[in-house]
């Protein structure tokens, strides 16, 4: 048993293996387990917003660099389960741990209808760039709705979904505890919880990428009618790796919305859809480890340059995007890879 | 004998041109038959018909006697067909390693398939390049991988779309030395060939399209000796030999 899980751990789908990659990655989480003793509460408050985005990222590797499929609208799922966790949360409160619960079924509501939309998708073999105009344009749907949604009368119960103007309100994230409830603001505890929370979706999408299931996804990205004529059903693979990304997008919208207790309609919006495109790109999408640090490191340059360069983030990070694809096509992260073998290969 | 494969009357039109024109093929089993004919006789358009990629515009396909007519493609494959395309199919970002394991994980895993791996590997004559990435092989190489991805599924019949295209005569002759040592452990073999000293040296029966119909049939010698059939192909009987 454990011998197969240090297989698919390391097979030859994930970049990096062996000790010394390992030995790296738990330098790396013991750094970050040791972080916030070094640094103040709002500096971790807003690491947690970065790791919070990085589910949606690794899901859109998943669906994209493994599966081959471009989806441009997983903000969709991040902002249906967002709002669900906030009309759940809204309606029944945080007490006896209800706001774990609200996270369950929000994610569960996003994979419900990731179903639904990736059953015509890939059922009705839709693919290439056409799968990206139709995700996208479902995401502009969501916000153009909630966009209209600001009158008294679009309320769920005690939930207002307030137009424009978003979803305030809802609790954090609540752990029922001996004593009394803990509350996870913004702060140590909550970054603690996330940063478990990524480790084991990191390690458990590094088994289903070396997997069976994850070989399967892989071929057809590289030939889907290979992959079908070694009698694989494509669609019913495709349409697995999309439910499991687009649920991955909708806890990125839980753990958003709980973070900030609050929810606009522009987390669904054009710029926000074409954001995740950019990290995963960037990174390199075809690997979750490059997927991951990509997207962490893409956030806090915007981030940073968002502070001290205001309105020119955007353009800088749609340049970033442009230099990436026309030199290294396929991420920074394996483009280095691929260079520094270059470099001792050349030596 | 019984046929393993059978069409009955079957038809496809693509708007108003009848590239399939009622077809009465039967394919027995155990035997290596090859498909030929000029360009345009509709050799791809039947293949594709076999293989549920494209759906007759009337007409049934029966394998081992079950109407697999509206079948998908990767239904036919679990029911033991097999194919290798023309352009070679294979998985190019990934390693000759891992498209092996791609076609054999259905039903084997562990050692067994390490051990089949490496069997496959031997028979391709590909041991060497075993980790390389699948896109480096040589033409010939992609080729023969493509075939081992396709007998990887064990299968009952195996279609063959223009496997020698493109590959020098030495690969040919070796290619051909591979569909008789499959034929030999029972796989029956439809192959879509121009190359007729590689038809020569696998086919025992022959079957010449020509505008979508069957034209001839017989073995290599019958079909060779047929003046009908240089016709359609030379436009003109030449009698040198």
């Amino acid at each position: 048993m454990l011998a197969k899980a240090n297989k698919l751990l390391n097979g030859p789908q994930t970049i990096g293996r062996g000790p010394a990659f390992w030995t790296g990655f738990v330098i790396v989480v013991l750094a970050a387990a040791a972080y916030p003793s070094f640094t103040d509460g709002w500096t971790v408050g807003n690491t947690v917003y970065f790791f919070n985005w990085i589910f949606m990222a690794l899901g859109l590797s998943l669906i994209w660099g493994y599966g081959g499929a471009l989806s441009f609208g997983q903000t969709a799922f991040f902002g249906l389960a967002g709002y669900a966790y906030g009309i759940l949360t809204l309606n029944y409160g945080s007490d006896y741990g209800f706001t774990i619960l609200a996270v369950v079924i929000a994610v569960a509501i996003s994979a419900v209808f990731a179903a639904v939309l990736g059953y015509f998708l890939f059922f009705g073999r839709i693919s290439g760039v056409f799968l990206g105009i139709v995700t996208l344009s479902v995401t502009l749907v969501f916000e153009r709705f909630m966009a209209q949604t600001a009158g008294p009368e679009w309320r769920i119960g005690d939930a207002r979904l307030n137009g424009f103007n978003g979803m305030t309100g809802m609790p954090p994230l609540t752990i029922p505890w001996f004593g009394g409830d803990i509350v996870l603001f913004p702060d140590v505890q909550l970054y603690y919880v996330i940063l478990a929370l990524l480790v084991v979706v990191y390690l458990g999408l590094r088994i289903l990428v070396n997997s069976r299931f994850g070989n399967v996804l892989v071929a057809i990205r590289e030939n889907p009618e290979r992959a079908e004529m070694l009698g694989y059903d494509v669609r019913k693979y495709q349409l697995i790796a999309f439910i499991i990304g687009s649920s991955l997008a909708g806890l990125s919208g839980v753990l958003y919305t709980s973070w900030g207790q609050y929810i606009t309609p522009s987390s669904m919006g054009l710029t926000a859809a074409a954001l995740p495109v950019v990290w995963v790109a960037v990174g390199g999408r075809s690997d979750l480890t490059a997927t991951l640090v990509g997207t962490f490191a893409v956030l806090s340059v915007f981030q940073t340059l968002t502070i001290y360069g205001s309105q020119y983030a955007l353009v800088v990070m749609g340049a970033l995007l442009v230099v990436v694809v026309l030199f290294a096509p396929q991420g920074l992260i394996p483009g280095i890879a691929g260079l520094s073998r270059r470099l001792r290969g050349a030596r | 004998m019984t046929a393993l494969l059978q069409t009955i009357d079957l038809n496809k039109r693509f708007g108003g041109l009848r590239v399939t024109n009622n077809v009465n093929f039967e394919l027995d089993e155990g035997e290596v038959h090859c498909l030929i004919g000029p360009n345009g006789a509709g050799k791809s358009t039947l293949f594709r018909l076999f293989l549920g990629e494209h759906s007759p515009s009337s007409g049934r396909i029966l394998y081992a006697g079950e109407d697999i007519t509206h079948l998908k493609p990767f239904q036919r494959i679990r029911k033991g067909i097999s194919v290798k395309f023309q352009v070679p199919g294979i998985f190019a970002a990934l390693s000759v390693r891992q498209n092996l394991t791609i076609a054999l994980q259905h039903h084997l895993e562990g050692a067994s398939l390490d051990e089949e791996i490496a069997r496959l590997l031997e028979f391709l004559r590909l041991t060497a390049s075993a980790d390389m990435q699948a896109a480096s092989l040589s033409h010939g190489q992609k080729q023969w991988l493509e075939i081992g991805m396709a007998i990887s599924l064990k299968p009952r019949l195996l279609l063959l779309d223009e496997p020698t295209a493109g590959m020098s005569p030495d690969e040919t002759y070796e290619t051909g030395e591979m569909v008789r040592a499959l034929n030999a452990d029972g796989v029956t073999v439809l192959a879509v060939e121009h190359d007729m000293a590689f038809v020569r040296q696998i086919a025992q029966r022959v079957t010449v399209l020509h505008f979508g119909q069957i034209f001839a049939q017989g073995t290599v010698a019958e079909i060779t000796a047929n003046d009908a059939v240089a016709e359609i192909y030379f436009g003109h009987v030449d009698h040198d030999d």
